[in-house]
């Protein structure tokens, strides 16, 4: 399903934190928002998610304007991964990713075969199968953040949105988390910190207080010129011998 | 490694689904047996079947009234009270993310004591007013306040306005119980004779001599209403888990939704603050107990912490009614003394278990 950002925009107390934001997201696609703290990308993907009203413009579930549809119907569409997400309450790793198939369940449409067939193919997908009789508190961040993507693959979405799910993790959970993302046959819109990282992203947004200052393939985007000028850093691209996509080296802060 | 068990199986096939009402049932019977002068079982189960089947057994018609007009009454309403209170415990401590939230947070407490002082001190309502009506009112007018106040606070905090949204009810439920605290204490200092603030303080901490029957017809129809309600949005509940957010992303209308629950639970802790006065503890206890019995997913948290609810309430008020010979203790004390140790013993047990 496409997703079409119309002009939109979000102010909070008469400051904007997001400002004529239009692009659009093809089915399948890899989207990578970059952008400095602050920049508006948690924002935006909470506009996107439908957990915020926009206050300008409009965002579009194939041809349909989300503040329209009902907060179940875009649950089925739309998956959100937060940032943090945590829990007191004493459940294990199934019983968390279960709760995915919540938009589909109502008090006449108990928990059925087909949910449990559904968590199961999720929790398969994260490679956690083995993990799910695990009490939450027990696992690691990196389990906490694969368990949080099953629980949104559960909703069986079309279009999947991470907000820095990498945050935190070490290295090794880093790469594989983003092979998982780059191999989900889903659309993804996934807010990055690590710019190589964003390098395995079809398109790149980059983001710039509040507006959408560039979005292209990451070739085009991630040029030395507009690191400086958005990240404020000194940066050498540089070509990686037997790769697809060349590297960074960061050399300094403006 | 075990194997992956099924989120819902089968209610029908857990014990405890077919022992519980059998547990509530003795527990009901127990009340009406246990007291100053102990009745037989067998007697207090005749009392019963005269009255519903018109089963004519002989039985002394002082006994039948202690049973039928005193003590049954009052299991009832004790009943209704734990089952209430416990439900309220459980959706707030789940909808608030708060493992202190309970029944009173909301100022609901506080605003009947005021309302009551007022009716039966300062003589508010000129007489017409009872006791009961006048708690109802304060308690109504205490929540209002309350949900006003946590509205408006949380209308500042723009983007995460959901998440502080829990924490501004919190905050303005602690605002507002201190006022009314404040002006209950205005009102006992300004009108009450010793006498008079004795007795208040009495009802204050729970008391369950004054129940009769016409106290059961509002009881249980409340107490029903908030299972029923709390069991229909028991997914909702549980979406809840991860916060308002991730369960707005999971497709939980949650305004209204918690509009709905939290109204319901208010309501019914007013229903029963205005009969019976504070008891404290329940509403806090109970829904934690039953966590670490039976899990946390709501669809058997809700019916375990109704029914425990309510037998530890008819337990702890046979307690009141037989620990000091000649003396009825306000059952808020017996729930305390009980709970608070048995609280302690949950919480280091559950914390070694884990």
């Amino acid at each position: 399903m496409n997703l079409t950002v119309d002009n939109v925009g979000w102010r909070i107390r008469g400051r904007p934190l997001l400002q004529d934001v239009s692009f659009e997201v093809q089915s399948g696609e890899t989207l990578g928002l970059i952008g400095p703290n602050g920049s508006g990308k948690t924002t935006l993907l909470r506009l996107l998610a439908g957990l915020e009203k926009t206050k300008q413009g409009t965002v579009y579930l194939g041809n349909r304007d989300i503040s329209r549809l009902p907060r179940r119907e875009v649950a089925r569409t739309v998956a959100f991964v937060e940032q943090q997400a945590s829990t007191e309450e004493r459940i294990n790793v199934y019983q968390a990713v279960s709760l995915g198939r919540t938009p589909f369940l109502s008090p006449l449409r108990p928990w059925a075969l087909e949910d449990e067939q559904i968590v199961a193919c999720a929790l398969h997908d994260v490679g956690m199968s083995q993990l799910a009789n695990r009490a939450w508190h027990t696992l690691s961040g990196g389990e906490r953040q694969r368990a949080h993507i099953a629980r949104a693959l559960a909703q069986q979405p079309e279009i999947l949105l991470l907000d820095e799910p990498t945050n935190h993790l070490d290295i090794r959970h880093q790469l594989s988390l983003l092979q998982l993302v780059d191999h989900l046959p889903v659309t993804v819109i996934v807010a990055l910190h690590d710019l190589n990282q964003a390098m395995m992203c079809d398109r790149i947004g980059v983001m710039e207080e509040g507006r959408l200052v560039d979005i292209g393939t990451p070739r085009t985007v991630l040029t030395a010129a507009r690191l400086r000028q958005t990240f404020g850093v000194h940066v050498d691209i540089l070509p990686a011998p037997g790769e697809a996509n060349p590297v960074m080296r960061f050399r300094q802060a403006l | 490694m075990m194997a992956v068990k099924p989120q819902q199986a089968s209610p029908l096939r857990s014990r405890w689904f077919w022992l519980s009402p059998l547990l509530l049932l003795g527990s009901l019977v127990a009340g009406a047996a246990i007291g100053e002068t102990t009745i037989p079982i067998d007697t207090v189960l005749k009392v019963v079947a005269n009255r519903f089947v018109d089963a004519h057994y002989p039985i002394d018609p002082i006994d039948a009234g202690i049973v039928w007009n005193y003590r049954l009454s009052r299991s009832v309403v004790a009943g209704c009270c734990g089952a209430g209170l416990a439900l309220a415990g459980v959706v707030l401590q789940a909808l608030l993310r708060n493992p202190l939230a309970d029944p009173y947070l909301m100022g609901i407490s506080a605003g009947a004591s005021t309302g009551a002082v007022l009716v039966a001190i300062a003589g508010w309502g000129g007489g017409v007013l009872s006791l009961s009506s006048g708690a109802m009112a304060g308690a109504a007018a205490a929540f209002g306040l309350v949900t006003l106040l946590a509205g408006a606070a949380g209308r500042g905090v723009g983007r995460s306005g959901s998440a502080a949204g829990a924490g501004g009810i919190i905050l303005a439920g602690i605002a507002g119980s201190s006022l009314f605290n404040a002006l209950t204490a205005f009102v006992i200092a300004r009108s009450a004779s010793a006498e008079q603030a004795r007795g208040i303080m009495f009802w204050l901490m729970g008391n369950l001599s004054g129940v009769r029957w016409e106290d059961a017809y509002f009881a249980v129809p409340a107490v029903l209403v908030a299972l029923l309600t709390c069991l229909w949005h028991r997914q909702a509940l549980d979406a809840f888990t991860f916060g308002t957010d991730s369960a707005a992303s999971m497709g939980i209308a949650v305004r209204p939704v918690r509009a709905v629950l939290i109204g319901t639970v208010a309501l019914v802790t007013a229903v029963m603050v205005s009969m019976v006065g504070a008891i404290g503890f329940v509403g806090l206890v109970v829904p934690h107990a039953m966590r670490l019995l039976v899990g946390s997913r709501h669809w058997r948290l809700v019916p375990a912490s109704a029914v425990a609810g309510a037998i530890f309430l008819i337990g702890a008020d046979v307690v009141s009614r037989i620990i000091v010979k000649g003396q009825v203790l306000p059952i808020g004390v017996v729930t305390s003394l009980i709970g608070a140790p048995v609280f302690a013993v949950i919480l280091i047990r559950g914390a070694t278990s884990r």
